[in-house]
C-alpha cells in the first residue's frame, strides 16, 4: 500500500508529540504541577496515530481514561490539554474536568472517559447521528481489553450490528485491566473474536505497528462511510508506565516489559522511514527538537495560565 | 489501646470474619494481589487464597448481580464497587434486585450480602471518581447504609454489615483511610441503626458524616475557644437512621447544623433535617441549618474542588448564624 508521503511524515510527527508530552506529563505529576488520575499512553502511540490518519476533521471519537493520545491524533491542542491537566481556567474544561474527561467537541473529540465502559453507547449514538442526518461521517471508539467485558459494549455492538451504524470499535489490547491479565479476564486470546456474536468483521492488527492499524481502520472506514456498519479492530499492545501514575505495578514482570520495549512502535517506524526515504535522521533530529519546543511551550503556557476562581464551581451545570 | 487506620482496620473486619465464617468471600477489581484500589484488601488473598478473594473482571453489574445470587443462595458475599461513582453501571443490580427481592418474595428469601465502596472529593480525581451517593441508597426499602468516620466504628459496623442479613451498602470516605483510632484486637461488633456522640456540648448539635465528623470536630474544638460548646453527633449509620440520639442531643442543644459533603439537594441531611421538623419541632430554638456541597458535580481543579468540599470555616460560619 502506498501511502502518501505527507500522512506517513504527519504519523512520525504525532507519535513523537504523543511520546513526549506523555513523559512530560509524568514528570510535571511528579513534580506536583498536575493532579489527580494521571493514565499515560507511553508505548501505544501507534494505535491512535494509525486510527486517526483515516479521520477527517468532521469525524467522531471516544475516548478513555487513557485519552491523551486520542485527542492529541484526533487534533486536540497541547496548549490547551496542558492546561487543563494544570487545571488552569484556559484548559479545555475550564479546570471542571482534568485528565479524564478532555474533550472538543468542534474537533469530533466526544471525551475522555473516567467510566470504564462509558464511551461504548455515546459512539453508538454519534454514528446514528451520521445516519440519521446522511452524513459519511464516521465514529472511532476507542477501548480498553479490559473494557471488553462490561455489558455495555456488548449492548453498543449488537445496536451497531443491528442498526449498520458507521462505527469503528478500536480495542487497545495493552493485556491488562489495571492488575487483571487478559488472560484472567476472558476465556478468548483475541477480543476481536466477539465481533463474531454480532456478525461483524473482527480484525486483529499489531497495535505496534502504525501502518497496520493504519490499514486495518482505513478498510473499517470505507466499510463504515459507505453504509455497510460497524468493525471491530484489535490492536495488541503495551503500555510502558503504570496503570496511573504512582502505580507500583506488581502484576507484571520487569522481564515482560523489556520485551515489550523491544517492539517500541517510534523506533520501528523510524526505520521504516529511513529504509522508505521518507526522512534522514538529521529529519528526524530536528523534528523531535521542534517538538518538544511545542510540548516546553505548552507547558510554559499552562504554568503561566490563570487559576478559576472559586465561583466558577457553580458554572456550566446547566445549558 | 492498639492504634489502626481506617484501612487497617477495615481490612481486619474482613480477615476475622472470613475465619469466623466461610461462607465470607471477597470479589471486585482488583481485590487480590493488588489489594484494593486503595489498599484495603491488602494481603487477604495471601491468608485466604484466590477462592476467597476474587479479581473479578470491570463488570460491576455482574459484580453486584452474583452477589446477589450467591447470597439468595447461602453465602455472605462482600463486594467491592472501587469508587462509589461505579455503582452508577450496576444500579439495577442494586435496586431491583438486592433491595427488593425479600419483598417480592414475600418475606421468603434473605440477601445476606456487603456492598463496599469509596466516596468523597479531596484528590482531583474530578466528577467520575469522588462522589458522594449515599442518599440515593437511603431512599431505596430494602437496603440499609452505613458510613463510618472511624477506625473503631469502620470495624465494629463492618462487622455487624457482614453479619446483617439484609444487603448493606457499606461507604468509605477516601481521604479518611489513613486516619488512625483505636481498635481492640478482637472480633466486636458496632450495632448498625445506632449514633455515636464524638463530642458533647451544650449549645448547638452538629451532626455530621465520614470525613466531615472530622471537620466538625475540629469546628467545635474552634468554637469552645470562643465560648461555644457544640455537641457533635455521627448518625454512623443513614439508614436505619437513629432518630432517638439526634432528638436528645437537640433537647439540650435546642440548635442543629447538618453537615455532610453530599450535595445538599436531596442529600442526606433533607431527611434528617425533615425527620426534626417532624420529631423534634417543639425542642428547636431556630432553623435547621444544613453545610453541604453545592449543587453541581465535583469539579477537577484543586481551586474548585476546594470550595465544593465543605469545610471548617463553613461550619463555624453556620453554627455562628445560629449564636449570634
Ligand atoms: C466502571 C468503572 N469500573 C472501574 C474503573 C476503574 N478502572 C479505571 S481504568 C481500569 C482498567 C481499564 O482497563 P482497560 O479497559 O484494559 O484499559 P487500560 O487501562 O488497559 O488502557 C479500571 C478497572 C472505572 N474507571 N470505571
Ligand atoms: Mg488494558
Amino acid at each position: 500500500m502506498a501511502v502518501e508521503k505527507e500522512k506517513l511524515n504527519w504519523m512520525y510527527r504525532n507519535m513523537l508529540t504523543i511520546r513526549n508530552f506523555e513523559e512530560r506529563v509524568a514528570e510535571l505529576f511528579a513534580a506536583g504541577k498536575c493532579f489527580g488520575f494521571v493514565h499515560l499512553y507511553v508505548g501505544e502511540e501507534a494505535v491512535a496515530t494509525g486510527v486517526c490518519a483515516n479521520l477527517r476533521k468532521e469525524d467522531y471519537i471516544t475516548s478513555t481514561h487513557r485519552g491523551h493520545g486520542h485527542l492529541i491524533s484526533k487534533g486536540g491542542d497541547l496548549n490547551l490539554m496542558m492546561a487543563e491537566l494544570f487545571g488552569r481556567r484556559t484548559g479545555y474544561c475550564k479546570g471542571k474536568g482534568g485528565s479524564m474527561h478532555i474533550a472538543d467537541v468542534e474537533l469530533g473529540i466526544l471525551g475522555a472517559n473516567g467510566i470504564v465502559g462509558g464511551g461504548f453507547p455515546a459512539a453508538v449514538g454519534a454514528g446514528f447521528t451520521a445516519k440519521y442526518k446522511g452524513t459519511d461521517h464516521v465514529v472511532a471508539c476507542f477501548f480498553g481489553d479490559g473494557a471488553s467485558n462490561q455489558g455495555t459494549f456488548h449492548e453498543a455492538l449488537n445496536m451497531a450490528s443491528i442498526w449498520k451504524l458507521p462505527v469503528v470499535f478500536v480495542n487497545e489490547n495493552n493485556f491488562y485491566g489495571i492488575s487483571l491479565s487478559q488472560k484472567r479476564s476472558m476465556n478468548i486470546p483475541d477480543v476481536a473474536a466477539r465481533a463474531a456474536s454480532y456478525n461483524i468483521p473482527g480484525v486483529v492488527v499489531d497495535g505496534n505497528d502504525v501502518l497496520a492499524v493504519y490499514e486495518a481502520v482505513q478498510e473499517a472506514v470505507k466499510r463504515a462511510r459507505s453504509g455497510e456498519g460497524p468493525t471491530l479492530v484489535e490492536c495488541k499492545t503495551y503500555r510502558y508506565r503504570g496503570h496511573f501514575e504512582g502505580d507500583p505495578t506488581v502484576y507484571r514482570t520487569e522481564e515482560e516489559v523489556r520485551e515489550w520495549k523491544k517492539k517500541d512502535p517510534i523506533p520501528r517506524f523510524e526505520t521504516r522511514l529511513s529504509q522508505m526515504g521518507i526522512m534522514t535522521e538529521d529529519q528526524m533530529k530536528q523534528l523531535r527538537d521542534e517538538i518538544s519546543n511545542q510540548i516546553e511551550e505548552a507547558v510554559k503556557f499552562a504554568d503561566e495560565s490563570p487559576w478559576p476562581s472559586p465561583e466558577e464551581v457553580l458554572d456550566d451545570v446547566y445549558a | 489501646m492498639r492504634k489502626l487506620t481506617i484501612r487497617a482496620a477495615i481490612n481486619e473486619a474482613l480477615r476475622q470474619e472470613m475465619k469466623r465464617d466461610p461462607d465470607v468471600y471477597v470479589l471486585g477489581e482488583d481485590v487480590g494481589v493488588f489489594g484494593g484500589c486503595f489498599g484495603v484488601t491488602a494481603g487477604l488473598i495471601d491468608e485466604f487464597g484466590p477462592e476467597r478473594v476474587i479479581d473479578t473482571p470491570i463488570t460491576e453489574s455482574a459484580i453486584v448481580g452474583s452477589a446477589v445470587g450467591a447470597a439468595a443462595t447461602g453465602l455472605r458475599p462482600v463486594a467491592e464497587l472501587m469508587f462509589m461513582d461505579f455503582v452508577g453501571v450496576t444500579l439495577d443490580q442494586i435496586f431491583n434486585q438486592a433491595a427488593k427481592m425479600r419483598y417480592m418474595f414475600g418475606g421468603k428469601a434473605t440477601i445476606p450480602m456487603v456492598i463496599r465502596t469509596a466516596c468523597g472529593a479531596g484528590g482531583s480525581a474530578a466528577a467520575q471518581h469522588s462522589q458522594s451517593l449515599e442518599a440515593w441508597f437511603m431512599h431505596v426499602p430494602g437496603l440499609k447504609v452505613v458510613a463510618p468516620s472511624t477506625s473503631y466504628d469502620a470495624k465494629g459496623l463492618l462487622v455487624s454489615s457482614i453479619r446483617d442479613d439484609n444487603p448493606v451498602i457499606f461507604v468509605e470516605h477516601k481521604f479518611i483511610y489513613d486516619m488512625e483510632g483505636e481498635v481492640p484486637e478482637d472480633l466486636y461488633t458496632v450495632p448498625l441503626g445506632k449514633a455515636d456522640v464524638k463530642r458533647e456540648g451544650s449549645d448547638v448539635t452538629v451532626i455530621a458524616t465520614m470525613a466531615m465528623v472530622h471537620r466538625a470536630l475540629e469546628a467545635a474544638e474552634e468554637l469552645s475557644k470562643e465560648g461555644v460548646s457544640v455537641e457533635v453527633v455521627d448518625p454512623r449509620t443513614l439508614q436505619p437512621l437513629d432518630n432517638e440520639t439526634i432528638i436528645e442531643s437537640i433537647k439540650k442543644t435546642h440548635k442543629v447544623v447538618i453537615v455532610h459533603e453530599a450535595v445538599k439537594f436531596a442529600g442526606p441531611g433533607a431527611e434528617i433535617a425533615a425527620m426534626i421538623a417532624d420529631e423534634a419541632f417543639d425542642y428547636l430554638d431556630a432553623p435547621v441549618k444544613r453545610v453541604a456541597a453545592p449543587f453541581t458535580p465535583v469539579p477537577f481543579s484543586p481551586v474548585l474542588e476546594k470550595e465544593y468540599i465543605p469545610g471548617k470555616e463553613k461550619i463555624i460560619n453556620a453554627v455562628k448564624e445560629l449564636t449570634a
